[in-house]
């Protein structure tokens, strides 16, 4: 059973046209959320997408854009117990909370 | 000459008993932000100016599998600081990023020890390093080698290629169960300070706590951080406190059921159980999503908008219903 978290969420967003195909987006993403064809990459399954940021930091040419962060319910309820203090968002504990 | 020279600091490919109750100790939260190595530059095997260089955390549990996987290879080990935090983690954090990527490299004087300009990076590092950044930058060529370490001899026998599955990150059984402790030992850090209330009140005489408000809560937590995280494909219901909601639900039947039938309860105190063991099932496995490697952030803040209103109100109103039923008696 293929493990698929809430739909029509993710912020994933390839724009195609700056697209040079260099396939960096499908080595990166851990989840096959990118194709390769024709020279242009592509998006297969957008709930896959866990909006890790891999591929936008890897796109040569700025052709991905998704708000990354990290998908840890913990670290939203702490940003939002901070106030959402520095930076807004969510927010790691100390120590003992990342693994 | 040969680069087997007492000036560079060696690893072993084999892992001591130490070591492997280090990791132990790590999954249960014992002595964790201790478990880290120094970052620098290390040398595995006799590595000389032609050898892979491959880069890694410096969490001594992700060392730990990357040098087991390189028994009998003369490898360069760039051991970046990551604060002592898995490669993963580390790169969503930024840590395991481009500036420390590219500074390790200075500090250790990299290029003094390799005649090649590439790097060998695992793919979950990529969240956190912009590949053709760090090679404009150090001069280094990246090349992602595949999830897990024990897929890297594949990887470096057969000229740096990965089967497609290699990228693909898993979320198997194994995965989830190694997880599980520290979801444990940080809930019952929260609930033992709320079973150490619930024994003053009753001691004080204020409020007649039983065995079943102690042993229904423990069961919600065991449910809700063991039970869910390791039955999750099973469970209805994608949102994480979606699912625990459900086996909290049904733990908070049988614990009514059971209770009923054996008429040692008031309805009151029924009722509250209903209210409170499934919200707080879902609480815990709602902070699993944290431990998962398929939760978006996006998708996590829509669960929660609805899940943590819920969850709070089910709580109190179960809270303050188990209050009124003791007054009942």
């Amino acid at each position: 059973m293929e493990l698929k978290y809430l739909k029509n969420v993710a912020t994933l967003k390839l724009d195609t046209d700056k697209c040079i195909g260099c396939g960096m987006c499908k080595i990166v993403c851990p989840h096959a959320v990118f194709t390769l064809e024709n020279n242009k990459a592509g998006i297969s399954d957008i709930d896959m997408c866990m909006e890790c940021g891999a591929c936008s930091m890897n796109c040569p040419v700025s052709a991905i854009t998704v708000k990354s962060g990290v998908g840890c319910a913990y670290a939203v309820l702490m940003g939002m117990l901070n106030g959402n203090k520095d930076g807004e968002g969510p927010s790691c504990g100390g120590s003992g909370c990342c693994g | 000459m040969t680069a087997c020279c007492s000036e560079n600091q060696t690893l072993s490919a084999s892992l001591t008993i130490k070591d492997r109750l280090g990791s132990w100790k790590a999954r249960w939260g014992i002595g964790r932000m201790d478990h880290s190595m120094k970052a620098g530059l290390y040398a595995m095997g006799c590595p000389d100016g032609h050898s892979p260089v491959l880069v890694t955390s410096n969490y001594k549990m992700t060392v730990d599998r990357v040098r087991e996987n390189l028994a009998g290879r003369d490898i360069w080990l760039l051991v970046l600081n990551t604060e002592g935090i898995n490669v993963w983690c580390a790169a969503g954090k930024g840590t395991f990023g481009t500036d420390e990527l590219v500074s390790r490299i200075d500090k250790t004087g990299l290029r003094e020890k390799v005649t090649h300009r590439e790097l060998i990076l695992p793919q979950l590092g990529a969240t956190g390093v912009s590949a053709h950044e760090a090679r404009t930058r150090s001069g280094f060529k990246i090349t992602y080698g595949p999830i897990r370490s024990e897929d890297i001899p594949y990887f470096l026998d057969n000229a740096m290629t990965v089967k497609q599955s290699m990228r693909k990150v898993r979320f198997s059984l194994i995965d989830r169960l190694v997880l599980t402790p520290m979801e444990i030992v940080i809930a019952m850090e929260l609930m033992l300070k709320v079973f150490g209330a619930m024994a003053v009140l009753s001691a004080l005489g204020i409020l007649p706590v039983e065995r079943a408000d102690y042993l229904g809560l423990l069961g919600s937590v065991f449910i809700g951080t063991f039970a869910s995280p390791l039955l999750l494909p099973w469970i209805p219901g994608r949102a994480f406190s979606f699912k625990g909601m459900i086996t909290g639900l049904m733990w908070a039947i049988s614990v009514v059921l059971f209770l009923f039938f054996k008429g040692s309860a008031n309805w009151l105190q029924l009722v509250s159980y209903l209210l409170i063991l499934p919200s707080l099932s879902a609480f815990f496995t709602m902070n699993f999503t944290g431990s998962s490697t398929y939760t978006s952030l996006s998708g996590v803040e829509k669960e929660m908008k609805t899940a943590l209103p819920l969850i709070v109100t089910a709580l109190s109103a179960g809270a303050l219903i188990r209050i009124a039923s003791f007054l009942i008696l």
